[in-house]
């Protein structure tokens, strides 16, 4: 199985301690038309001013709730959708910026894998062809990119005779969306964000697919992106964890400490409604109520305010910056000395 | 938790398995399977196949000249010897002039609509994929063409432009150009918003390869399904232009002016006057079936 270990794969540049992959201030607002003349009066902060790094080998989680903005960070850093504003860096090349990289050469190194994996297959190609697609799109012979898309097959344990000539419509949701897992594996890349990539499998399934995909990250030397809604998938998962609120990051940090101690009231709220196994650890807090905020005019300062019991005047005044507190970085008030929070505490809280 | 139990054997040696390998079909053959189930639109089919056939093979197929009048046989009914369905208004055989008008109004009822759905889907997948601004341009000035029923701009085409086949063609192909237009872009913005469009711009692979590999395969079949049914309404309008005199000229055989050069004789042998009119009606009901049949054919839902 050795002829799939990457032969062509871009090699590591920055050595171990460069991040692979930098985005710095990322923003995407979407306009809404509706003014006069389709004019756009008001625009949806989908991703507001993100910076996160993805290190060499590690797997990066990426949790909140629904419209919070996770998706679209996929989709800007893969370059499906072009950033108002922000750099990306992969490997200490600016992608797309006069000294660095192309996004074509971006997109050979960085795959992602869809959720929806009826809707991620062409349904008039065989899963073979599926595959063979992007090495051919990269100037591989067409035999040797059948080869490959056979290969691939049985990277992700689906047997090459059985499936390769056949159509996605005669495959089940977990034999898709391993072969999802196929296609993104098939340039051979260094970084593949899985945008909510097991969310839609039934759990037995998805704990197949999950396993495989340690195992694929250990095989090929993989870094992961890993979004999800999931927190026990993602902890499972994951090295460090990134938790957002309204395209904003509220914490970051390693996972035994963002979910052993999480700092920010949104991350304690999201930790404290998933069902305990434990007695010990029973429920503390209520769970946070209602919807988020529409992103389309959300609260001034702290984005979390109207939601947070603890919110003060501060947090309408000041936005929160994303502070290092003790082992993890988090952006609320109450843990930056001298903010003007009652409950902020001089040194860390 | 399940998933927290250490790795489950998945990738080495147990592959996973479902159905037998022989249960795997293409998309065309399972259509195939679906026509064979429909016997309006098979009827429909062999029907239009036999009229192609027939006007396409007419000189071969031992008929009286079309074009040959003859003052004593005028307006015999069905039947008569020499004349199987009888003869027009100046002595000419029916049947012969019957079988050799399908040749110029097939060929009036096919030829816009191929011409139309070149250009027509181009824009219309270019639109569809590009969106944005482009989109806008080019379905705008679709819509200027949509302010004119289509008749009328036939009729104000053809008229402006004088009689004859070329401006007839011309002026249905400018008249289909919009619908097609419409369509290809309403179902290649559909098909646009799947992830694998995604998925195939996100391996790096160029505007036209993605295009001609992802979008062409699943935009072209409903597209042409509705071309086929725009051809029944090229015939019926061809037809009508050539009535109105707007289109074909007389000698020609052609339905539409068989039908207008005929309806003197309505009240001598209305039965007669009716043929060129039930021709036309069989051709486009069957066009009008078949595009059906084959929509539902070809929709395949996973």
């Amino acid at each position: 199985m050795d002829t799939i270990i990457p032969a062509d794969r871009a090699e590591d540049r920055g050595g171990p301690k460069q991040p692979l992959l930098l985005a710095t201030g990322l923003r995407k607002h979407f306009p809404i038309p509706g003014g006069l003349l389709g004019r756009a009066t008001k625009v949806v902060r989908a991703v507001d001013d993100l910076t996160l790094s993805v290190a060499k080998g590690e797997t990066l989680g990426v949790v909140g709730e629904s419209g919070c903005g996770k998706s679209t960070v996929a989709r800007l850093l893969i370059r499906l959708i072009k950033p108002d504003q922000g750099t990306v860096v992969l490997d200490g090349d600016p992608v797309d910026e006069p000294h660095g990289i192309t996004v074509a050469e971006l997109r050979r190194q960085v795959q992602m894998v869809f959720q929806d994996s009826y809707a991620s297959l062409n349904p008039r190609l065989t899963i073979a062809e599926t595959l063979a697609f992007a090495p051919k799109a990269h100037g591989l012979p067409a035999a040797e990119a059948k080869e490959r898309s056979r290969d691939l097959l049985s990277k992700v344990g689906l047997e090459p005779n059985t499936f390769a000539e056949r159509y996605p419509h005669e495959l089940s949701g977990g034999q898709r969306q391993r072969v999802n897992i196929a296609r993104a594996l098939a340039l051979r890349p260094r970084l593949v964000i899985l945008d909510e990539a097991v969310s839609a499998l039934d759990k037995s399934v998805e704990a197949q697919v999950l396993n495989m995909l340690v195992d694929l990250k250990t095989e090929l030397g993989l870094t992961y992106l890993f979004i999800s809604h999931d927190l026990n998938v993602v902890q499972y998962l994951s090295d460090r964890v990134l938790v957002m609120y309204l395209g904003k990051i509220v914490e970051l940090g390693r996972v035994e400490d963002i979910y052993g101690d999480p700092q920010h009231p949104y991350t304690r709220a999201l930790l404290s409604a998933r069902p305990s196994m434990d007695p010990r650890r029973r429920t503390q807090e209520a769970p946070i109520q209602g919807d988020p905020p529409n992103p389309i005019d959300p609260p001034s300062g702290c984005r979390f305010r109207t939601r947070c019991p603890f919110a003060e005047d501060v947090c309408a005044r000041r936005e929160p910056p994303l502070a290092e507190t003790g082992r993890q970085a988090v952006a609320c008030h109450m843990r930056v000395a001298g903010s003007g929070h009652s409950k902020a505490q001089s040194g860390a809280g | 938790m399940a998933i927290q139990s250490p790795s489950i054997d998945v990738g080495g040696g147990a592959a996973v398995r479902a159905i037998p390998a022989s249960a795997s079909r293409g998309y065309w053959e399972s259509v195939r399977r679906r026509l064979r189930r429909d016997p309006v639109t098979v009827v429909c089919g062999v029907v239009l196949l036999l009229i192609v056939l027939s006007a396409l093979t007419a000189p071969w197929l031992g008929l009286a000249d079309p074009y040959k009048t003859s003052m004593i046989y005028r307006l015999k009914p069905i039947g008569t010897p020499r004349f199987l369905l009888g003869s027009d208004e100046l002595g000419r055989d029916m049947l012969s002039r019957l079988i050799y008008g399908g040749r110029l109004s097939l060929f009036m009822g096919v030829t816009p609509v191929v011409c139309a759905l070149l250009i027509g889907g181009l824009l219309g997948i270019t639109a569809g994929f590009l969106g944005g601004r482009v989109n806008m341009l080019i379905m705008r000035i679709m819509d200027v063409f949509y302010a004119f029923p289509s008749v009328l701009l036939a009729i104000s085409l053809s008229g402006a432009m004088g009689a004859g086949a070329e401006n007839t063609l011309l002026a249905l192909t400018l008249v289909f150009i919009p619908p097609i237009c419409r369509v290809s872009e309403s179902v290649t913005t559909q098909v646009r918003g799947f992830d694998f469009v995604d998925a195939a711009k996100a391996s790096g692979a160029g505007t036209l390869t993605i295009v001609r590999v992802h979008v062409l395969g699943n935009v072209l079949g409903p597209i042409l399904v509705y071309a086929t049914s725009l051809i029944s309404v090229a015939i019926i309008l061809a037809a009508g232009l050539s009535f109105l005199g707007l289109g074909v000229k007389p000698p020609e055989p052609e339905w539409g002016l068989m039908l207008n050069t005929l309806r003197q004789a309505i009240y001598v042998n209305p039965v007669l006057a009716a043929l060129p009119g039930v021709m036309i009606f069989i051709t486009s009901i069957c066009f009008n079936l078949m595009s059906d049949g084959l929509r539902a054919a070809m929709d395949v839902k996973a």
